[in-house]
């Protein structure tokens, strides 16, 4: 029974990340007496939601094997938002001209990063933290010209309810559970895995390596892209600091959602249960009356202690 | 053993950049010739301090096959602490400094013995970093020591002082990792773990040595930033991250095997320094300077790769 119970568990690496948001929660719930409980969690959902489609980006990277990441999500964001809010003029007509230039943005962001690793064999992590440099920089230099705030449709989007569940952490729900359906049932997302488990042994059975790791990227780019946009929209506009803190984030949800940082492994689920937790912590944090500064401290401790205890000394790298 | 092979590859890895340095100076010397005296030189490369203090600790990491995100928050929050307490209450900052270097090592040794990839944790550690330099110092302010303004305002006989210590932690780093027998087991910790093991070496003895002399580097980096900058702010440190491991690499490391070069290292801290002037002086808006920085990564990363395709 308890052995059957640690396979269970075994199978399903996102129940800690929820296990532990519950806990959280009841703390928040407990210290506020009840009042407002409910609304911590839709609260947790909205912002959630940017950390889990940056997250759904950077899972399908990491599960593509050892070295492969993205760190250039933060650069691709905030150009993307700079660039599909000021394409947009703040008026709805403009909309599908703004959203085409940022996801066009996305694209040849994950384009660039392809040609960076696949033909010039850069390692992933330099390729892309300089491209992510790069992209930042083009992001500080349209800024000079443009501070566009968001039309006033897609803003009313990214803030709607429905059943007062946020509409976008519903939509992204919805791609999280077509990405792990991709990953279990399609070729793409099981080329993936088998080449992040053993890259050689996927090339010799003859699977598609490189458009496989190629698509990855891509799929990278453009949910980058789609976070700044959908988070400019949501904060009236993008911000030359608003991808900070997505580089850790992105990284974070995906380990504490319990996907393997050794790649071969995705635990798409978790990622909710991990970006409402982090979201929750912050919401504890503040209750407690915390400064922002303490509030980094804590997070940062926590991802390093999760990681630290999730990964045993047997795991390699 | 380790060094005999390496060092014959490592000759043109390291004239490569010095070249490149050459062309960039005479290019500024062209355009600004008052920039090729004395104070000239003083003015153009006084940050090279810090880059230069950052390049020998990411270098630190680098050897040890890891790599480390969260150098710049680190820079900044000694900036921080070395603009608020070490400037009043000397003995609480010399303590909390000291407490940082082992906070490195600390790292090192968690990193080592639970097998973490160190991107992850070094980016954990960097919102612990900023986090902690926002506690110390919430919005921008306070002063420098006295005697770290006037150590910084030296004016050494012939040689200005960027340039000197410059030289200096170049050479005290190749003397301590290229020709010191342990240096070489440093070395292979990231190349070749297993046969430094067997040479009954401890691997997380030689992690954690690494490890914390990037964090005296990162304190000396964070210093040297707070005696330029007579101030503190939380974030004045961020670009450090880039140009250190920029810096790194272009001055003929790899990321991979741990491969390494001090005089490199030194060399391309002084590249990534000098885009900045090079810009002003060619009248582009240094909002491109990051995208000069990563491009010389890329380009000099994807001229190895293509340097290397035949042979492949």
């Amino acid at each position: 029974m308890k052995q059957r119970l640690a396979v269970a568990l075994e199978a399903r690496p996102w129940i800690w990340s929820f296990a532990a948001a519950l806990l959280v929660w009841i703390a928040i719930a407990a210290s506020v007496a009840g009042h407002g409980a409910m609304a911590t969690i839709a609260v947790a959902l909205q912002f959630g939601t940017f950390y889990a489609v940056v997250g759904i980006a950077q899972m399908l990277v990491i599960a593509a094997g050892p070295g492969n990441i993205d760190l250039s999500i933060p650069g691709v964001m905030t150009v993307a938002g700079y660039l599909a809010m000021g394409m947009t003029g703040e008026v709805n007509s403009g909309l599908v001209l703004g959203l085409l230039v940022g996801l066009g943005v996305g694209l040849a962001a994950g384009v660039f990063n392809i040609v960076l690793i696949d033909a010039l064999r850069i390692p992933p992590m330099i390729g892309t933290l300089a491209s992510g440099f790069v992209f930042q920089s083009m992001a500080i230099a349209y800024s000079r010209h443009s501070h566009a705030r968001p039309a006033p449709l897609l803003a009313d989007f990214v803030s709607a309810r429905l059943l007062g569940i946020p509409l976008i952490a519903l939509v992204f729900m919805a791609l999280t559970v077509l990405t792990a359906f991709l990953l279990r049932r399609s070729i793409f997302g099981r080329s993936v895995l088998a080449i992040g488990q053993n890259r050689e042994a996927a090339r010799l059975a003859g699977l598609a390596v490189r458009p496989s790791l190629a698509l990855v990227y891509l799929a990278s780019g453009i949910l980058a892209a789609l976070a700044g946009i959908l988070l400019s929209a949501y904060s009236g506009g993008a911000a030359l600091n608003m991808g900070g803190e997505y580089l850790l984030m992105s990284i974070a949800v995906v380990v504490l959602g319990g996907t393997s940082i050794a790649g071969g492994q995705a635990s798409p689920a978790g990622l909710w249960g991990a970006a409402i937790l982090l979201d929750l912590v912050v919401t504890m944090l503040n209750v407690l009356g915390v400064g922002a500064g303490l509030r980094f401290v804590v997070t940062g401790i926590i991802i390093i202690g999760v990681l630290a205890l999730a990964r045993g000394p047997e795991a390699r790298y | 053993m380790l060094a005999e092979i390496r060092l014959p590859s490592a000759s043109p890895r390291v004239l490569l950049p010095a070249a490149a340095l050459v062309a960039m100076l005479v290019l500024i010397f062209a355009m600004e010739p008052r920039a090729m005296s004395y104070f000239g030189l003083t003015l153009l490369l006084n940050f090279a301090l810090p880059a230069v203090f950052a390049a020998m600790a990411q270098m630190a990491v680098i050897a040890a096959g890891d790599i480390d995100l969260g150098l710049g928050p680190f820079i900044s929050l000694v900036n921080c602490l070395a603009a608020t307490w070490l400037t009043t209450r000397p003995v609480a900052g010399i303590v909390a400094l000291a407490l940082l270097v082992a906070a490195y090592a600390a790292i090192g040794a968690l990193i080592h013995l639970r097998r973490l990839p160190s991107i992850v944790v070094t980016l954990g550690a960097s919102f612990v970093w900023l986090g902690l330099a926002l506690l110390v110092l919430p919005t921008p302010g306070g002063g420098a020591p006295a005697w770290l303004t006037t150590l910084l305002a030296v004016r050494p006989p012939g040689v200005p002082l960027p340039v000197l210590i410059s030289i200096l932690v170049g050479l005290i780093g190749w003397l301590l990792l290229m020709r010191t027998s342990y240096g070489t087991v440093l070395r292979g910790i990231g190349g070749n773990p297993r046969a430094v093991a067997r040479a009954g070496w401890s691997l997380l003895g030689g992690r954690v040595a690494l490890y914390t002399a990037a964090g005296i580097l990162g304190v000396l980096a964070g210093l040297a930033l707070t005696g330029l900058n007579t101030a503190g702010d939380a974030t004045v440190g961020t670009e450090y991250t880039l140009v250190s491991i920029a810096a790194v690499i272009v001055g003929g490391g790899e990321f991979v095997g741990g491969i390494v070069s001090p005089a490199g290292a030194v060399i391309g801290a002084w590249i990534m320094l000098l885009t900045g002037s090079l810009l002003s002086f060619l009248d582009i808006s240094t909002d491109w300077q990051l995208s000069v920085q990563g491009g010389i990564l890329i380009l000099v990363l994807g001229l190895r790769a293509l340097e290397e395709r035949p042979a492949a």
